[in-house]
């Protein structure tokens, strides 16, 4: 309604006292949404043929058979064909990384030192950044951003939502992870390391520091123990294992370095890019450590050269815990869209459900937010796309975006 | 008789690979996509001499007696890929001494044994236009390649005579990457400006060389920037003309008619904007398909939606890979994401083949499923759109070039270790995007 209607419409006492209560109906009403779906891929448990979820105060208040639920008259129905869960990005930079790539829109690397694990992920995400807005219209309600590659320890990760104004509006976990990077790709932005031992060699120096620094912090005489130190105290929460360490290692000898870390310091890792992780399934299995793959469709080039499409299969049949990412990216496309990655994996011997699981319910287990998000359970957050087709084709529609139980999107793309 | 037709069984193993273009071979059962008419269900392909022979309908083709019948029941066949805007086999162009290269060949730089190729051909690539890249105003002379197996450039080649014949197009690019410090142009005005300078000598040259009407004694002294420009002005060559933005887009049109130059718009991420002035020069559009927009400034407005605008306006629309912007081996994909943003299924399956083609002047050669038509074809398991389709063959001529089954050819599919092992993207150091 335009503003000038507005004026017009509200000058009549009656039209404005109608007004009123039109204006205070319709928040409660939205509250109230059933999505009707030919068929609603929970991600817990099989899928629902001709299933209703319902939603109520923007959670889940149930989910089950149209023909075991009864829709109050108060509930505005929305149907699709298919019905899944809001989309989970295990790992992308947006918000940090702007779609201009100007120096003015890119703050997910900081080149002043490699190793800089105080440098906080809320500090520098745009809510509004446009392709937040993207990913939120193609699917993705959750996302898992942060400091990217390309230092030995880049900085904090964070979990947001992909709706609201500011990052407080937003966000699910201020510190999600800590993001650390293995490999060439790290000389590249700064003097040293210049080798991959090297930087190996900085970071297990960083860490026996935090570990000192721990233990004089322990000290009981309060005037004993060090100066607050905002790194310290960061890598400290990764040797207590507050924090787990995600590192971005793509080639098979760099995943070793990765594995022996976490072994030698004893802390909690989630292996990211991991690019040939199909030449260590064993050892990735017995170290039991999560993987977030790199996108499906990353180019085979540098540190990701010998990518494959059927790495994501490998893994599933291999029993690994995977989620799948949209990565980084330098320059075009400036962001991928998470959904098409699992696509193509789907279509190189991932079943459909383990490909939508690696965007949804193990994307959220990953990230221990999964009794938010990742799957239509009573209860839980109120993220639900609606779909006019096979979500993984190249030719369907992501018809109705909700988070929190507000529809954010009502056009199909 | 069954001895004698044990000799012909033998001898035809023997022979089955180095015969297979004399003998015809029938492709039965499969949907046909011909582009230039309707889809056939139940169609036949018949193929020899690396030309098409026959395709239709099961009941309407006579196949040869002596013709090897195959039965691809339940796959899909169209005619193979033509990509036209590829950087495959490490490509270069002009070097930073000019951004004028009209002289330039991108043929003197292709790696034909690059595995890029084997990607492309993994993709159901059978034409490319191999470019230089986009860092120049004019970066140099492209060449349309066959995707045979060759062992030298000279095997891949549409022309026959590389030194006589136009075996190409003219790259050129204006908006920002072009732009630079010395001897690049600063603004985009001055580019404009130094292109125009170039084509008025092009002209004069042209002048010349009438005037002298053949007589050695007045023919200007030969020059090979000029020789390759007056092939552009004669229409001889088309311009393939690297824009983005919707003003650029603008200076290509103004530029052609005020020269009378023949051009593709390459990439047109805003061509969304001035579809309409675009349908009125009467100038095709290849597109780039990306999964989002930005990562440069000029390609913040990119949308999916561009191909079905362009159509709806009346422009004749291709896609390209721009490999390795895009990947060779998700070529399908362009056109696919087209078809969700509103582009028609016909138009966008005729924007990768013989839309494709008539924008490189080679629709007389590929593009559909033609009798006479050169038997370039890929076999599909299902939908060309569907993403869970896989290419399963590549046909060049005749020639069975890349094969699913084949665990040697798959690799180059899917990837893996040490599948890819050259850098394809070498251009990247001009400019890239592209």
């Amino acid at each position: 309604m335009s503003s000038k209607n507005f004026d017009k419409m509200a000058g009549n006492a009656t039209m404005r006292s109608l007004l009123i209560v039109f204006i205070i109906a319709t928040p409660i009403w939205s509250q109230k949404i059933a999505v009707k779906g030919e068929t609603v891929y929970t991600m817990a448990g099989d899928p629902i043929q001709n299933g209703v979820v319902l939603i109520k105060n923007g959670k889940i208040e149930r989910v089950g058979p149209a023909s075991s639920l009864n829709i109050g008259s108060d509930y505005k129905i929305l149907s699709n064909k298919i019905v899944t869960p809001g989309l989970i990005d295990a790992h992308t930079v947006v918000g940090l990384a702007g779609y201009y790539n100007q120096k003015h829109d890119q703050d997910q690397l900081e080149k002043s030192d490699p190793i800089q694990a105080e440098l906080r992920a809320i500090d520098a995400f745009n809510a509004r950044e446009k392709l937040v807005e993207w990913v939120r219209n193609f699917g993705v309600t959750t996302i898992h951003t942060g400091h990217g590659p390309g230092a030995l320890i880049s900085g904090q990760t964070m979990i947001v939502k992909t709706n609201g104004q500011t990052v407080n509006d937003a966000l699910i976990k201020p510190t999600a992870m800590v993001a650390f990077s293995l490999g060439p790709n790290v000389g590249r932005n700064f003097k040293s390391p210049g080798t991959r031992a090297k930087g190996v060699a900085m970071i297990r120096t960083a860490l026996l520091k935090a570990q000192n620094y721990a233990k004089k912090m322990q000290n009981k005489k309060e005037d004993k123990r060090p100066d607050r130190d905002l790194k310290m105290e960061v890598l400290a929460q990764i040797l207590s294992k507050e924090l787990p360490a995600l590192i971005t290692a793509q080639k098979a000898t760099e995943i070793m370095s990765a594995l022996r870390l976490a072994n030698e310091f004893d802390i909690k890792i989630v292996l990211d890019g991991a690019a040939e992780a199909y030449l260590l399934l064993d050892e990735i299995k017995a170290a039991k450590v999560p993987v977030i793959l790199h996108p499906t469709m990353v180019r085979n080039r540098g540190e990701t050269q010998n990518a494959s499409y059927e790495t994501a299969a490998k893994l599933q049949q291999a029993g690994i815990k995977f989620a799948l990412q949209s990565g980084y990216e330098s320059y075009v496309p400036k962001t991928r869209v998470i959904l098409y990655e699992a696509a193509i994996a789907a279509a190189n011997g991932l079943a459909f459900e383990d490909a939508l699981a690696t965007i949804t319910i193990n994307a959220a287990q990953i990230l221990g937010i999964d009794k938010r998000v990742g799957s239509l359970e009573k209860g839980k957050d109120a993220d639900v796309l609606l779909f006019d087709g096979d979500p993984f084709e190249y030719t369907s529609h992501v018809c109705t975006v909700i988070i929190d139980g507000k529809v954010v999107s009502d056009e199909c793309r | 008789m069954k001895f004698n037709f044990l000799i012909l069984l033998v001898a035809g193993l023997l022979f089955q690979q180095s015969s297979a273009q004399e003998q015809p071979h029938v492709f039965r059962g499969a949907k046909l996509y011909p582009i230039s008419g309707e889809p056939i269900e139940n169609g036949v392909l018949v193929i020899q001499n690396g030309k098409i022979l026959a395709v239709g309908l099961a009941d309407n083709i006579q196949a040869p007696a002596d013709a090897t019948e195959r039965d691809v029941t339940g796959k899909v066949i169209m005619p193979g890929l033509v990509d036209t805007h590829s950087h495959i086999g490490g490509v270069q162009g002009g070097d930073r001494s000019a951004t004028l290269h009209p002289d330039v060949r991108a043929m003197d730089a292709i790696n034909v044994r690059s595995d890029s190729f084997k990607r492309a051909r993994a993709g159901g690539v059978t034409t490319a236009n191999i470019m230089p890249g986009s860092g120049h105003l004019m970066s140099g002379q492209t060449v349309y390649v066959k995707l045979r197996k060759g062992n030298k450039i000279e095997d891949l080649l549409y022309c026959k005579d590389s030194l006589n014949d136009v075996c190409g197009g003219m790259k050129m690019a204006n908006g920002t990457n072009s732009l630079g410090e010395k001897p690049r142009s600063g603004t985009r005005a001055k580019s404009a400006a130094m292109v125009r300078a170039l084509y008025i000598k092009a002209q004069e040259y042209q002048k010349k060389l009438k005037a002298a009407n053949g007589d050695p004694e007045k023919m200007p002294e030969r020059d090979l920037q000029m020789e390759a420009l007056m092939q552009v002005l004669d229409g001889k060559r088309i311009v393939q003309h690297h824009t983005h933005r919707h003003d650029d887009i603008m200076t290509v049109i103004r530029l052609s008619q005020e020269f009378g130059f023949r051009v593709v718009i390459q990439h047109g991420s805003e061509a969304w904007k001035v579809a309409d002035e675009i349908a009125k020069a009467g100038i095709p559009c290849s597109i780039i398909m990306i999964d989002s927009p930005g990562g440069k400034l000029e390609a913040v407005d990119l949308r999916y939606e561009t191909g079905a605008i362009l159509e709806k306006a009346g422009v004749d629309v291709a896609f390209h890979t721009d490999d390795g912007i895009t990947d060779s081996r998700l070529f399908l994909r362009s056109p696919a994401l087209a078809v969700r943003a509103g582009m028609s299924r016909g138009k966008a399956l005729e924007s990768v083949t013989l839309a494709a083609a008539r924008m490189l002047d080679l629709a007389d050669r590929v593009g559909s499923l033609e009798k006479g038509k050169d038997a370039d074809f890929i076999i599909l398991s299902g939908d060309p759109l569907s993403v869970y389709t896989h290419i399963e063959e590549t046909w060049v001529e005749g020639l069975k070039l890349f094969d699913r089954s084949n665990p040697e050819d798959r690799k180059y599919s899917v990837g893996g270790y040490e599948v890819f092992r050259q850098n394809v993207v070498a251009y990247e150091a001009e400019g890239g995007m592209e």
